[in-house]
């Protein structure tokens, strides 16, 4: 007896959307049963998570400044993946784009004027894209894995920021504390709607991050660059047969993704922190390849995937306060998604047939 | 009383979708006789044969055996029956040897016994094979005696075999037509399926011809002429290939394309090298390259498409050293390429129509990409019409990818997409492989047509047929050695055939004066 897969003949369009609908709510179910299994009300619990940071304002404000890193970075990352280039560390590369934002307000803390912060986010992205260049570099020359070095890179990163805040750029008059100095006004992104009934900490990082999705998309669909990307992935031969080097196709998304994702660092350094710190991102950059694969590696699919993902952060740390629950529920709840994500898609391409030997045939081998 | 039948079909009926692959088909097959099913890409042999071996089940209809009826769940049931098939692409595995194949076949049989069985068929039916040489080092004349013996170990009475000289040397097929006529003698039954005519008429004794999935008649081969059998395959009339001379005779002295020591590791541990490959090309010619699959066809075609680089001076297009230039230079300076492979290398599945013309017509002269790097819809999608109706492509209406489209529909696609615009030079690989007769015609005629308007075209085919219908000159591959080019009214199928199984360096064959 085995399981078999085959692939269906056409995965219709109706299918295609079904899929990540059905992911999120086999996540939820399974969410439900871990409440009730920790002795938590499910449905109660998943309110406190799913809904309750919805029906305020100043939480939706925080769902848009989670959202914006996540939107930014997974756009990128769709552009790596549709090319058959796995950019795993996104992380890294956006905490280099924030070192790189933050080396602007930090040496040179009087700087002022409209131009600083437009030129805090090209160091951002010039950041971002170096960190990843490495790998494809290497890719390319080599023919190491990306997957790896992306990775290793993360960490080496996480260090090198670590050593800044508390060697070099620590804030000379910080008590010490491992943070850099406060950036000044004319570093920092403004809020959207900063009073008022509506006003909240929300700020124009998320307009960045739908516009660049909007870019994306046309690039994707109306450009032959996107054509490139598009068949690089679907065939390497066939790329090759039109004339598309798949290294400079390699270097091209890694350079992208990765200026989207110090991008991503600028918007946080420069939006909801204001500083340099140990810690600037709670994992955005990992979180953001499931927003990705949830929004079916379409920039607009994206901008509802980040959404989501950003409410279970927020839907995190509702929990932890009003019912208790451990804040690495939130983990729980976005691995539960990514794998059920690939497993739905898996079984919108493939039809899965349980294969039973008969006994006569396995007589006759015999 | 005469014996009932080995195998007879009854209104055998089966459809995907709107497309009805056989409609109410039946007919007989006797101990002891060759069939030939004829029939164009897509008429339905290969469905039928699949319901007859079990792969597939019919809608309405049903198989008798020896007089009983009989429903095969499975292949594995067909063969418990006493059918075996040789199919026309080999399931063999190259790292093992020729008795471990056998082996994964049969499981459960002991390695000894096998390599005892394996010995005495081959030599009962005159298939020489060594049972412990490696897959790997055996040609594909070898590699189908395999298949072969694989078969007839399991003592089949009724044998399918799909194509079965496709991949054969002149030299190589006639001993596979007496082990053939053996088995028949013996009593077998052989349902041969083929696309070579002549061979059919000098093997089969009857045959039965389908069309769009019916059957259209059944007819004594030994005793109808070739065309008039093709005829009855297309239910038409066939075109006569009109060859033009070229216009411009001066023209002709060019030198289009020159190959001057081309040598090429292979990338891939079974390719195949090339070797000091030299040819030239002139404007006005049909270059035809012969040789048995996988004896360096593929290199040396991505060689002279610039997918692979080779020294400068080893390929030299319009006088300009090229061998460093990529595809798309190649294609700036009037060139044009169609690769044997069609599904993920000159055109891709998941693509639509129109995003598959941009494959190999995306630079600035084709109008389909702004100078700001943007598609234009509008100029891609006159371009489909046109090849569309130009090679009379049989695509379904709406947005469809390449998918939806037939081997041989999606070939004349990408066949139209080259001859789109103003060319210099042509090189193919396999120009009508997979394709039906009245499409393979028009495929051949506008290589002719390019020919004659002063271009050059290479063309790389397993189809000595074809090379012979179309080449004005010929050389052979073999082992990653190309044969100096001869006129082809100087060559007999004979010459060539020697230089397909490599004889190049041991002996020259002797021409025709």
């Amino acid at each position: 007896m085995r399981l078999e897969l085959t692939p269906r003949r056409q995965a219709g369009p109706f299918l295609n959307l079904a899929a990540p609908v059905l992911a999120v709510g086999f996540t939820a179910v399974v969410g439900a049963v871990l409440f009730a299994a920790l002795g938590k009300p499910p449905l109660a619990a998943l309110y406190a998570y799913f809904i309750e940071p919805l029906s305020e304002v100043w939480s939706l404000h925080e769902l848009a400044l989670k959202a914006a890193p996540l939107i930014l970075i997974a756009v990128g990352l769709s552009v790596c993946f549709r090319s058959n280039n796995w950019n795993i560390g996104a992380e890294g590369q956006l905490i280099v784009g924030a070192i790189f934002a933050s080396a602007l307000p930090v040496l040179a803390p009087n700087a002022t004027g409209p131009w600083v912060l437009p030129l805090m986010l090209i160091l951002a992205m010039v950041g971002g894209a170096l960190w990843a260049m490495i790998p494809a570099v290497l890719k390319n020359r080599f023919g190491t894995s990306e997957i790896l070095v992306s990775l290793m890179l993360v960490y080496v990163a996480v260090l090198l920021l670590d050593y800044l805040v508390r060697g070099p750029w620590r804030n000379p008059e910080g008590f010490n504390f491992p943070e850099s100095r406060s950036f000044g006004a004319d570093a920092l992104l403004p809020e959207l709607i900063s009073t008022g009934a509506w006003g909240g900490r929300g700020n124009w990082g998320i307009v960045i991050a739908v516009a660049a999705a909007v870019f994306t998309t046309i690039m994707l669909t109306r450009m032959l660059k996107g054509f490139e990307i598009k068949v690089g992935g679907a065939s390497a031969r066939a790329a090759r047969f039109a004339g598309f080097d798949a290294r400079r196709t390699t270097f091209f998304v890694f350079l992208f993704s990765g200026a989207l994702a110090g991008l991503a660092g600028a918007v946080e350094v420069a939006g909801a922190i204001g500083q340099l710190r140990p810690s600037i991102s709670p994992g955005y950059g990992f979180t953001a390849i499931i927003v990705a694969f949830l929004g079916r590696l379409h920039p607009i699919g994206i901008i509802a995937a980040g959404f989501l993902l950003a409410l279970s952060y927020l839907g995190g740390e509702a929990a932890q306060i009003s019912i208790g629950l451990s804040d690495r529920m939130a983990q729980v709840f976005q691995g539960v998604l990514l794998f059920s994500v690939l497993a739905s898609d898996t079984l919108v391409r493939y039809r899965v047939k349980l294969v039973v030997v008969r006994a006569q045939e396995r007589v006759a081998h015999d | 009383m005469a014996q009932p039948p080995l195998l007879s079909a009854h209104g055998i009926t089966k459809s995907f979708g709107p497309l009805r692959a056989c409609s109410g088909i039946s007919l007989s097959l006797h101990e002891g006789e060759i069939v030939a099913l004829l029939g164009e890409n897509g008429a339905g042999k290969s469905t039928f044969v699949k319901l007859m071996f079990g792969a597939l089940q019919p809608e309405e209809g049903g198989f008798e055996w020896r007089g009983a009826p009989v429903r095969f769940a499975d292949p594995a049931a067909a063969r418990a029956a006493g059918i075996g098939m040789v199919h026309q692409h080999f399931s063999l595995f190259e790292a093992f040897t020729v008795a471990q194949n056998i082996a994964l076949a049969l499981p459960g049989e002991a390695m000894d016994t096998l390599i005892e069985r394996t010995r005495t068929v081959s030599e009962t039916y005159g298939l020489p094979l060594d049972p412990n040489a490696l897959v790997a080092d055996l040609s594909a004349g070898e590699r189908q005696r395999i298949e072969i013996v694989r078969c007839l170990i399991e003592n089949p009475q009724l044998i399918i075999m799909d194509e079965p000289t496709s991949v054969l040397t002149p030299q190589e097929v006639e001993p596979l037509f007496n082990t053939l006529r053996t088995l028949r003698d013996e009593g077998r039954t052989i349902l041969y399926i083929s696309h070579k005519l002549e061979e059919v008429r000098a093997l089969c004794q009857s045959a039965i011809v389908l069309r769009r999935g019916e059957l259209i008649t059944t007819l004594d081969p030994t005793d109808t002429s070739a065309k008039a059998i093709a005829e009855a395959m297309v239910g038409g009339t066939i075109a006569h290939l009109n060859r033009r001379a070229p216009s411009d005779a001066e023209a002709l002295k060019d030198v289009l394309l020159k190959v001057d020591g081309l040598s090429h590791g292979s990338d891939s541990r079974f390719g195949t090298k090339l070797k000091d490959i030299n040819f030239e090309l002139r404007r006005g010619e049909v270059l035809g390259i012969a040789g048995m699959a996988g004896n360096g066809q593929s290199e040396l075609f991505a060689c002279l498409s610039g997918e692979l680089r080779s020294e400068p001076g080893a390929i030299t297009l319009h006088g300009v050293p090229a061998g460093q230039r990529g595809i798309e230079a190649r294609r700036g300076r009037g060139a044009a390429f169609v690769p044997e492979e069609r599904r993920g290398h000159s055109a891709v599945q998941s693509l639509t129509l129109t995003e598959n013309l941009l494959l190999s017509r995306h630079r600035a002269q084709d109008g389909t990409v702004s100078r700001a790097g943007f598609i234009r819809g509008r100029v891609a999608h006159d371009m489909l019409n046109r090849i569309v109706r130009r090679m009379d492509v049989r695509a379904p209406d709406g947005p469809v990818t390449a998918a939806a489209l037939s081997g041989g529909n999606l070939q004349k696609l990408v066949m139209g997409r080259e001859l789109d615009r103003p060319l210099d030079l042509l090189v193919v690989n396999q120009p009508t492989w997979g394709v039906d007769a009245g499409a393979s015609a028009n495929i051949r005629q506008a290589i002719l047509d390019l020919a004659a308007g002063g271009a050059g075209v290479v063309v790389i085919s397993q189809d000595l047929d074809e090379l012979f219908e179309i080449a004005d000159r010929m050389a052979v591959i073999a082992d990653g050695k190309l044969s100096d080019a001869r006129p082809t009214v100087d060559l007999s199928r004979t010459d060539v055939g020697l230089l397909m199984g490599g004889s190049a360096d041991r002996q020259e064959p002797a021409l025709a004066p």
